[in-house]
């Protein structure tokens, strides 16, 4: 039984207070990935996990064992490293039985653990080598390798593709994900690409300014948005918001003399005259004759398109709605050109509201 | 002339004057020491002869003369030797001790007047030796540690030190801290995390400040000058005076004992230039 739980935690630099305040129980076997734009303290949370960052105030607990003063070695946990740090000086067999050899277990057994290791991630080939002899995706694995050999309770990632081209973190990536459920140990991750975190992540916990935005499955975080925060960094593109102030009570007035009606979720929570932003995703504005065939509340808008993504099974474009610029999404695409006119359908029922003086989501 | 055939003739002459240019630097630091080891071997008379003998005669005459009594002009050779190889190899000991610890506390840890420090230790190098003989003199001389190995060593150290720090500092600077903390989360203590993980990664650079230690406290002769007094702690720099006399230089014998000197500087140099050449495998670590 691994779980992991922050009560309270707090960290200063010095005068400046990095973190508020974070609370969170990370269940046994959980891939539980922080996520948030720099500087928002998903790293040094990590850190604190991992006993590499001392604990200004709060508690830490693994498996039910207060960690706080623990050092590292205590902990029995691993953690990747952005940068790999590889032993540059051993090759990938000493990296891999490294800890094994500092807990002064027998050469055989480390042998053996070196090897299931390199088995499981494919690095039979490459077990005499030196770190400076290997690309980034391989010792990306070497560093995944030296993790699950000592068999931790918890495994700590920090953004550990970040270093990776673009296509090599994409396999990285479902590589971790195979990883967790061969060996089914608890995962915390960081990264600040929202993308991973939808990817990987049982529960996401979205971080801002040291303090905890949201916590919840990927599609809790992408469907329900707690406020304008989260709703634009998740997802691509980002959700779109449109300042209007609703009148009466089921009605929210755009600029250009567009309105909307208050979605369905929001209703009976506006009041007339309050200031809000309405917000849709990209999925949710497409052409007629390019759109996905479903049932709703929706309202048809000829838009100018100014700019076009083609991503080949989608096409991003780019149209102003009521003096802001927004993105709609083509399926099946066909050419189009800036200037074109088109007709969009938005799907109401799956719009948002948020107060525009808190940003957060107005939901019944 | 077409323009490929003009380029090439100008790549050919720039390479030319390189050579040449490369040739007389290469020839102002080399001829010095090839005069000595090749005056080392020549009689006295050919050594002072004008015009210049050209075709040199070999002759082990200093050689034997410098191993041989007091009254031929011999010279404790083997104590100098001993008392040159003591004080340079446990004040370079020590110095790297001393040195590796400020360079790596330098490099790792946060502490409060850390820069003041630094430059301090710098500005202390920017002290000609010379004008430290003195006061060294008179403390040495209360305390009563002239005229021994443990005054000299004591001298070097702080003269190695503050080279070592920054030597030091700038090759724990380069090995990311992840490295420590990926061996602190493998089970390490910080000590052991230093020692299996750290230090054979920097070892090319200690081993450089090393050896600039060593060639430093070896060579160093205005110090050692004052500092000594009887065979018992003269260093081979300060053993070459023996050669002077007081109308008299003995050319040959003094050439024999600096080659006496030069060579195991050079056996050591070329032990550990493996290691001079620094940057080793940073490749742990994407750059």
């Amino acid at each position: 039984m691994t779980e992991v739980t922050l009560s309270n935690i707090v960290k200063f630099y010095g005068k400046h207070q990095a973190l508020h305040g974070i609370n969170l129980d990370i269940s046994d076997g959980e891939f539980v990935v922080l996520v948030g734009p720099s500087g928002c303290g998903k790293s040094t949370t990590l850190r604190m996990i991992a006993g590499l960052e001392d604990i200004s105030g709060g508690e830490i607990a693994i498996g039910g064992r207060v960690v706080n003063d623990l050092p590292p070695r205590d902990r029995n946990i691993s953690m990747v490293f952005q940068n790999y740090a590889l032993y540059p000086h051993m090759t990938v067999r000493e990296n891999l039985g490294f800890s094994l050899k500092i807990a002064k277990m027998d050469a055989a057994e480390i042998a053996k653990a070196a090897d299931e290791a390199a088995g499981i991630l494919g690095l039979e080939e490459l077990m005499d080598r030196k770190p400076a002899e290997l690309s980034g995706g391989q010792r990306q694995r070497v560093a995944m390798g030296r993790a699950i050999v000592r068999h931790p309770d918890v495994f700590l990632f920090d953004e550990p593709l970040s270093n990776l081209d673009a296509k090599l973190r994409t396999q990285m990536r479902v590589e971790i994900k195979k990883l967790h459920q061969k060996v089914g140990n608890t995962i915390i991750y960081v990264t600040h690409d929202q993308i991973e975190a939808m990817t990987l992540a049982d529960r996401i916990v979205l971080m801002k300014d040291g303090h905890i935005v949201q916590v919840g499955t990927p599609l809790e975080l992408f469907n329900t948005p707690v406020n304008t925060f989260v709703a634009t960094f998740i997802g691509s593109p980002p959700m779109n918001l449109i300042d209007g102030v609703v009148s009466g009570s089921s009605t929210i007035q755009l600029a250009d003399g567009l309105s909307v009606p208050v979605p369905a979720s929001a209703q009976g929570q506006v009041h007339n005259g309050q200031r809000v932003k309405f917000g849709f995703r990209a999925d949710n504005l497409m052409p007629y004759g390019h759109a996905v065939e479903e049932e709703g509340e929706r309202a048809d808008l000829e838009l100018t398109v100014t700019l076009t993504e083609p991503l080949g099974t989608e096409t991003v474009l780019f149209t102003d709605l009521a003096g802001t610029e927004v993105q709609g999404k083509m399926l099946n695409p066909r050419p189009v050109r800036p200037g074109e006119v088109l007709k969009f359908r938005l799907m109401l029922d799956k719009c948002h509201v948020f107060d525009a003086a808190t940003s957060d989501a107005i939901r019944g | 002339m077409d323009r490929n055939q003009s380029y090439r003739n100008h790549k050919r002459l720039m390479k030319a004057l390189h050579f040449s240019g490369l040739f007389i630097v290469m020839s102002i630091i080399c001829i010095p020491g090839l005069w000595i080891v090749l005056n080392s071997f020549r009689p006295t008379v050919e050594i002072m002869a004008k015009p210049p003998v050209w075709i040199p005669t070999f002759t082990l005459d200093h050689y034997r003369a410098m191993f041989g009594g007091a009254g031929e002009g011999g010279v404790p050779v083997f104590s100098y030797f001993r008392n040159s190889m003591i004080v340079s190899v446990v004040s370079t000991a020590i110095a790297i001790l001393i040195g590796m610890s400020g360079g790596y506390a330098f490099a790792r840890y946060r502490f409060k007047g850390k820069n003041g420090y630094f430059v301090g230790l710098m500005l202390f190098r920017a002290v000609p030796g010379v004008a430290l003989s003195l006061p060294l003199f008179i403390v040495f001389a209360r305390v009563g540690i002239i005229d021994t190995h443990i005054g000299l060593i004591l001298a070097y150290v702080a003269m190695n030190v503050p080279f070592t720090v920054w030597l030091t500092d700038g090759f724990f600077r380069q090995i990311p801290k992840e490295l420590h903390e990926a061996a602190e989360i493998d089970g390490c203590t910080r000590w052991q995390a230093f020692w299996q993980v750290e230090f054979p990664v920097a070892k090319s650079g200690v081993a450089s400040a090393a050896i600039f230690a060593f060639l430093t406290s070896w060579n160093e002769f205005a110090l050692a000058s004052q500092l000594t007094r009887s065979v018992g702690s003269k260093t081979m720099p300060v053993g070459l005076l023996d050669f002077t006399a007081e109308f008299t230089i003995n050319w040959g014998g003094m050439c024999a004992l600096a080659v006496l000197m030069i060579v195991p500087a050079l056996i050591l140099t070329f032990l550990v230039q493996k290691h001079l050449i620094a940057g080793l495998t940073f490749g742990g670590v994407k750059g």
